[in-house]
């Protein structure tokens, strides 16, 4: 008897996050593959109006868990729920995206069920009619290919803007869940948002980062500009950050963020093996650098030498007429 | 305060990585260094443990990961716990096993790891401490602050953060942004050298093999194929901005 293959769909203040349909879509592939249904797992406070629409992305069925205590994600409180449902259930696989609350309360609840979890993966197939998943470690040097053999549920943690969304007109049947949050120790006693009309490093489809060759905190608006054109996120190198030019949150590479946009523009950087760990499985890279030596170019599908404090404001020139 | 710090030994982040002809990843002749986020786990623990305080820090692996721990012993912990897994099919839930068992003996108000390592980079295993322990975890924290038996901190999360509480005794683990590790001193470093260091393996902490045994198996290990060469747009900067932005848009269509 099938168990079904589930995405615990990622929501903040109660919109869903795009790696929700990802997971969705590629879920339905495998699902169909295997002949497992696909459920989408939502917790939350005041959510339940959404769960339908889940459907539209390849989930037949949707578990919700509409309760206060769930406002906020908090670690206890959604472990507790999750877990209790997985072991009502007993799905053969769990998928989260790997967020900071995906990779948070996935390690939670593999451990309280004791299974394992892949984290990070960014390729996802059947091997011997088993889910097996593709993963990069070493920062992006190498890539393991695993799979969880005996214990259940499968569960893996899945890299956003690695799957293509795609509609999938199913209604899906909305099943609501009355699992107990249980006592939680994590007190949220304040969310700080960044004041930021762009995306989110991570979410973002075009980044414009900088690094030393930025030479000072103010010049960031350059890159902002360009930015704005293309509505990217703004990213850095570690030299940048170190210099103090901009928050550690924007840091690309082996020590920040992994990225994987669309279009990866960067400014002034020189392509360092740790930097390029965060940022070498961007689908287009762009290089702007005035030394043609310079290791970036080594990667980048398109590179201009030349000074960056130049280049950079005439090809926002370029693309807003291209773009208008 | 009593702090315990898993840390885990990595390869260097310059590493090159080779797969050997038994198609697993090459360890020899690799340096190893602290995982950086476990450098900021240490500092976190020093800078906390106070006067009367004691930090121990704790690696489940093999006898090589001894670098590590004395690394952190320099920076000025108190004391070293190495055990040695056995087996070298391990992944993180034998890991998080070995190393709540380590801890479970000790006395702790605080224990503090990196948020990944960069090797396998799972984010895991910290937080699997912490449930087999039945601790709170606050993770990929920035900012800690320790009074009154709660801890206080500051969580990274997509286009911000957030502020938790949560009770002592807790599982915090570090981000960059937490504190700038301390080189260890010379002085540190002479002192390392008579500071205890226990070693012992996860069979003598009355673990079996059924206990230890990894959930998930490594099928295959690959190098990720290179990137093909791309190539310079030429041109003076007028030109060549506009001959990028015609490529972007009809030959990458994508903008
Ligand atoms: C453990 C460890 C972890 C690390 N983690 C990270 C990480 O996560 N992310 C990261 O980025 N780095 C990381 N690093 C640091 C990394 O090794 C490099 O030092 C860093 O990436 C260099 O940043 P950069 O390219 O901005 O600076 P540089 O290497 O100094 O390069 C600056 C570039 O700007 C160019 N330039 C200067 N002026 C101009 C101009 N006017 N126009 C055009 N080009 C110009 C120069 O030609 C040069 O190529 C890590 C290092 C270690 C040891
Ligand atoms: N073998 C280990 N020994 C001690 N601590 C470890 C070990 N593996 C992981 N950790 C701790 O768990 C954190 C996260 O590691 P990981 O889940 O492997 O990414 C690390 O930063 C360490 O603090």
């Amino acid at each position: 008897m099938t168990k079904g293959i589930w995405v615990v769909v990622e929501q903040r203040d109660g919109e869903i996050k795009k790696v929700t349909y990802e997971l969705l879509s590629e879920g339905r592939k495998v699902a169909d593959q295997l002949g497992e249904e696909l459920a989408a797992v939502l917790l939350g406070s005041g959510v339940s109006d959404k769960a339908a629409s889940l459907g539209e992305y390849g989930a037949d069925k949707v578990y919700v868990a509409d309760n206060a205590a769930l406002a906020n994600y908090t670690t206890d409180g959604y472990t507790n729920v999750l877990a209790a449902l997985a072991q009502k259930y007993e799905p053969y696989a769990i998928l989260l995206g790997c967020t900071s609350n995906g990779r948070d309360l996935a390690a939670q609840v593999a451990q309280r069920l004791s299974t394992g979890l892949m984290s990070d993966c960014i390729g996802m197939e059947l091997a011997d009619g088993q889910l097996a998943f593709t993963r990069p470690i070493y920062a992006g040097k190498a890539l393991v290919k695993a799979c969880c053999p005996d214990a259940r549920p499968v569960m893996a943690t899945i890299r956003p803007n690695i799957f293509a969304v795609e509609s999938a007109a199913k209604t899906a049947g909305v099943i609501a869940e009355d699992a107990d949050p249980g006592a939680i120790r994590q007190v949220v006693k304040e969310v700080i948002k960044q004041e930021s009309t762009r995306p989110e490093l991570t979410e973002a489809n075009v980044i414009v980062s900088g690094g030393r060759g930025m030479k000072a905190p103010e010049n960031f608006s350059v890159l902002e500009e360009l930015a704005d054109v293309l509505g990217a996120a703004v990213g850095a190198s570690r030299a940048a950050v170190d210099a103090g030019w901009i928050s550690h949150s924007f840091q690309v590479g082996q020590t920040g963020k992994t990225v994987t946009p669309t279009l990866y523009i960067a400014c002034g950087i020189s392509g360092a093996i740790q930097h390029l760990a965060g940022m070498s499985s961007s689908k287009c890279i762009v290089a702007v650098n005035k030394d043609p030596e310079a290791n970036i170019f080594k990667v980048a599908d398109y590179g201009i030498v030349g000074d960056l404090f130049e280049v950079v404001p005439l090809l926002k020139e370029e693309l807003k007429k291209i773009m208008a | 305060m009593k702090i315990v710090v898993c840390l885990k030994q990595t390869f260097d982040t310059e590493a090159k990585i080779v797969i050997n002809a038994d198609g697993q990843i090459e360890r020899k002749g690799v340096s190893l260094i602290m995982n950086p986020y476990d450098e900021f786990a240490v500092e976190e623990g020093l800078k906390l443990k106070g006067k009367d305080g004691e930090v121990t820090v704790v690696t489940a692996t093999g006898p090589e990961g001894q670098d590590a721990l004395r690394q952190a012993l320099a920076m000025g912990a108190d004391k070293a716990i190495l055990v040695d897994p056995g087996r070298a099919d391990i992944d993180e839930f034998t890991t998080a096993t070995i190393l709540a068992k380590a801890i479970a003996g000790l006395e702790y108000d605080l224990i503090i790891g990196g948020f990944r390592a960069i090797d396998d980079g799972s984010a895991q295993v910290a937080g699997r401490v912490a449930e087999i322990l039945g601790l709170p975890v606050v993770n990929v924290v920035t900012k800690l602050e320790v009074a009154d038996g709660k801890a206080v901190a500051t969580r990274e999360i997509e286009g911000g953060s957030e502020v938790i509480e949560v009770p002592l005794p807790a599982v915090i683990t570090a981000q960059k942004g937490l504190n700038e590790p301390r080189y260890p001193s010379m002085k540190g470093i002479m002192q390392a050298k008579k500071k205890p260091m226990q070693k012992t393996t996860a069979a003598e902490l009355g673990l079996d093999e059924a206990a230890l045994a990894p959930k998930v198996k490594a099928l295959s290990f690959t190098l990720p194929s290179a990137r093909a060469a791309g190539r310079l747009v030429p041109g003076e900067a007028p030109e060549a901005a506009r001959e990028l932005a015609r490529l972007l848009r009809e030959e990458a269509k994508i903008i």
